[in-house]
């Protein structure tokens, strides 16, 4: 496709503009003076990041709008995105006190309110620290990254952020499909981050570009935040096939404005269902597909996309099919997928990590005609990468001291999803905000008394 | 069905319901579409000489996203001709015989003006005369309103001037903008006015634009204080009704005026003496309409406390407000919470613990779930507590039993006085 075409097909292309308005002010007014204001709220609590809930939501209500959009960036650099991704049923709002009187106040679509208003009008909110001669490299530009790099540049670090892709922003620039957060957003965050004097090196792969060895090297510390990778192989027959998508890929190149043309009018089956699975799915209907079923392996009770997530797909018209597994995946005569074979599933006793252990009913196999496979069964880690670190790791989840954040190599610290997995913390962009914010605190602390002796 | 029908100073009224003088009772035309929604009565806007009005003329207080916590307006008295005015009152009434129509009325204070206007508004079928000797903005500065409402021997005279007159009973109507409202009640009663009514508005600024920095509301860029009425000014009309009632020699009926805005407020003037109700601001807010609600359940309510007449409540509540040195020291009150009503916002320990007593602790269960305790031997009873909770029925206010018998501080005085006496 040229990419004159690719330009006309990318600009207003309505399906994917933000799908939940945002607050008018009378909606934000109307919500913010419901808010008690309590104190030693419980949202705050349940906000990974602690951001002061009712104290930003009674600056709303007061039309102090740029002290809003302050508290809640202070406590969290990617407040932006999370106001419109977080889990907040099982946060914030899930908390809300008013659940045991008349219902929880929408914390969320307010965060967005406020963020909305500082974004709109361009708003620089903090200020960088005065430079105390540290420089700090962090690797990846995502919600971990920034977070830490923007801490980091208000305590007076010199910050270089490394990052791989074209543009700043991590999961939230390229991995939320664009009808819930705009690329828009996250690259606003970026650029709040730089203007407190922190360099963003877009296209720099570590490996390629540049080089573990250096980073470590050339400066006082290092961060990876290097996220997630690409949806593993399933390791099934005609995974190579055309028509076969990778859910992370498919929704990376809609945030670039390339919406794929093949979906138009096609059977669409997600595999997976995980929010990667439900994002694929959404993003397959949207692209026009007659017909989206996302096919899992166990089910409803044990998926592990969020709720709101949940109802966002079946809203968009998403198929399930529970205990459904892909044995096999069968070509046309063009090397194109036509036909997935499909063997039901059952449910036997729980496996170590609590979840019941699906099993194929003998014989139970069927054919399923599809147009296109997307592929959401979880994501792989940069494994190259953390290597070329040398650090310790458990099948890619970078080991770190719970305390301090800092890897196998004491000049290296992580945080994100490079630490998410195996039983330790949550994946979720807030959680990446606060890590990144613990890191940087704890660099400080490093650092904190060999900068006072200079003083 | 409770009778919610009122007969004031001699005035009939299907309900106690009357549209205060303002601008809801501006014309004919609002009056009769007043009555059609089911009005009582209406007191006519203010009649005398022909003024001007200035534009804009209202302001608002609002208060957490609700509008109109408060009411300010700097408008005057009828800017249309009188003889417009007396020709649809005349129209009026005969539309609508059962309804009350009262003329207010404010002219200079001179004796023939009075007896003028009094004849005027009497020959078109009036039920009564209210003197307005309240207004606070702009008449006032021409010697009328409540420049003669803040002067008792002014409002005596004035009253016995429209009384020499009138055939229909009069009403006084009082101005807040005063130290001692009592004053001026006996003033009206000397005067032999049949009945007097209160409050007028409240001298008010009610703000400042932040982006002009001009008063709200403004004219051309300046602002003159207006008159403050709303539901902001309630507590301070019921106190007036209330002293003016207790008293004794203020012993004619009360028009209860100011922020009334429901059944409730209606109920709680009658409580503490009036004998009927004005309403403005709930209206130029809401409509007519919502007389319907203030009506029936006006009746639901006496029926539920099977009271067969509303005449029946008025006053009721009277005997029970009284001067603080008649107030029981040795009674206890101390707040105790629900917890399986309350829903943790803590607010009730955070008002407590910073503007109280100190006595409402946030404590942990043996599952690890936070829950408020009062420590009542440090309660005093304030209510601040059960103010601020957002949650009806999560904090109550207990009476303890007495440990000894009720003893006020004049009781207590007297005591010390007797003591002292014998000693001697």
């Amino acid at each position: 496709m040229s990419d004159l075409l690719k330009n006309l097909i990318s600009v207003g292309h309505k399906n994917f503009e933000e799908a939940k308005p945002s607050f008018n002010s009378q909606e934000a007014l109307d919500e913010a003076n419901r808010c008690l204001y309590c104190y030693d709220a419980p949202c705050i609590t349940a906000c990974p990041t602690g951001i002061d809930i009712p104290s930003f939501i009674k600056k709303i209500a007061s039309g102090n709008m740029k002290g809003s959009a302050t508290t809640i960036m202070e406590a969290n650099p990617v407040g932006a995105s999370c106001a419109r991704v977080c889990p907040t049923e099982e946060l914030c709002e899930g908390a809300c006190v008013l659940n045991h009187s008349t219902k929880a106040i929408p914390i969320g679509d307010l965060q967005r309110y406020a963020t909305d208003w500082a974004i709109k009008n361009e708003q620089v909110l903090f200020k960088a620290g005065e430079k105390n001669g540290k420089h700090i490299a962090i690797v990846g530009s995502g919600p971990a990254g920034l977070s830490a790099a923007r801490e980091l540049a208000r305590l007076g670090y010199e910050v270089t952020i490394y990052e791989g892709k074209s543009e700043p922003g991590g999961l939230d620039t390229f991995g939320i499909v664009p009808f819930r957060l705009p690329k828009e957003i996250s690259l606003w965050e970026a650029e709040q981050v730089e203007k407190l004097g922190v360099t963003i090196c877009t296209n720099m792969e570590v490996g390629k570009d540049i080089f573990a060895d250096d980073l470590i090297e050339n400066y006082d510390a290092v961060i990876l935040a290097i996220g997630m990778s690409k949806v593993p192989m399933i390791g099934i027959e005609g995974e190579d096939l055309d028509g076969v998508y990778d859910a992370i890929d498919l929704v990376e190149r809609t945030k670039n404005g390339i919406y794929e043309e093949e979906f138009i009018g096609k059977r669409v089956a997600v595999i997976g269902a995980g929010n990667t699975a439900i994002d694929g799915a959404t993003t397959s209907v949207r692209l026009g597909a007659e017909n989206v079923k996302i096919l899992y392996r166990r089910t409803e009770k044990e998926m592990t996309a969020y709720d709101f997530e949940y109802e966002f797909a079946k809203q968009d018209g998403v198929e399930f099919r529970w205990l459904t597994n892909p044995k096999r995946l069968i070509s046309d005569e063009n090397g194109h997928v036509k036909q997935m074979e499909c063997v039901r599933m059952e449910l036997q006793s729980a496996e170590s990590d609590g979840r019941p252990r699906p099993v194929e009913v003998e014989g139970s196999e069927f054919l399923m005609d599809v147009d296109i496979v997307v592929k959401a069964i979880g994501q792989t880690r940069h494994m190259k990468m953390i290597e070329s670190f040398g650090l310790e790791h458990n099948g890619g989840v970078v080991k770190v001291d719970e305390n301090t954040l800092i890897t196998s190599n004491p000049k290296v610290y992580a945080a994100g999803d490079v630490i998410f997995g195996k039983g330790i913390g949550e994946a979720m962009v807030v959680s990446a905000a606060q890590q990144g914010k613990e890191t940087a605190l704890s660099i400080h602390q490093r650092f904190k008394e060999t900068l006072a002796e200079r003083v | 069905m409770a009778d919610i029908s009122i007969n004031f100073a001699g005035i009939k009224s299907p309900n106690p319901y009357w549209l205060a003088s303002a601008p809801p009772t501006n014309t004919g035309y609002q009056v009769q579409r007043a009555f059609e929604a089911g009005w009582g009565g209406a007191v006519w806007k203010t009649l005398g000489e022909p003024i001007l009005n200035v534009t804009s003329r209202f302001g608002a207080h609002h208060f957490n996203g609700q509008r109109v916590a408060g009411f300010n307006n700097i408008e005057l008295i009828s800017d249309r001709p009188l003889e417009v005015n007396l020709k649809e009152i005349y129209e009026t009434k005969k539309m609508y015989p059962n309804h009350v129509i009262i003329a207010s009325l404010m002219v200079e204070p001179k004796r023939e003006k009075w007896h003028e206007i009094v004849k005027k508004v009497q020959d078109v079928g009036v039920d009564g005369i209210e003197l307005n000797l309240g207004c606070p903005h702009g008449m006032s500065e021409r010697g009328m309103g409540s420049a003669i409402g803040q002067h008792p021997d002014l409002v005596e005279m004035t009253t016995m001037y429209a009384k020499e007159a009138a055939e229909v009973p009069v009403i006084t109507k009082l101005t807040p903008n005063i130290t001692d409202i009592r004053a001026t009640a006996k003033a009206a009663v000397r005067g032999g006015a049949d009945a007097v009514s209160m409050i007028n508005t409240i001298n008010s600024l009610v703000g400042v634009d932040l982006d002009t920095w001009n008063p709200v509301p403004n004219v051309n860029g300046q602002g003159a204080h207006g008159g403050y009425c709303g539901p902001a000014v309630k507590p301070i009309a019921l106190n007036m009704v209330g002293d003016c009632a207790r008293n004794p020699e203020i012993n004619i009926p009360i028009s209860g005026i100011g922020g009334i805005s429901t059944w409730q407020d209606t109920v709680e003037f009658m409580l503490m003496g009036a004998g009927g109700v004005q309403i403005c601001t709930a209206a130029m807010h809401h409509g007519f309409r919502i007389i319907e609600d203030l009506t029936e359940g006006l009746s639901n309510y006496l029926d539920e406390k099977g009271i067969d007449s509303l005449s029946d409540i008025i006053g009721a509540s009277v005997e029970k407000y009284t001067d603080w040195s008649d107030l029981d020291l040795n009674h206890k009150v101390v707040a105790r919470i629900n917890n399986d009503i309350c829903i943790n916002c803590n607010k009730c320990h955070i008002a407590c613990e910073d503007t109280s007593h100190q006595c409402i602790d946030i404590l942990t269960d043996e599952n690890g779930n936070d829950y408020l305790k009062v420590r009542e031997d440090d309660c005093v009873g304030c209510n601040l507590c059960s103010i601020v909770c957002p949650v009806d029925g999560a904090i109550d206010m207990i009476d303890l039993t007495p440990t000894e018998p009720p003893m006020s501080w004049n009781n207590r005085q007297s005591a010390i006085q007797m003591l002292q006496n014998a000693d001697s």
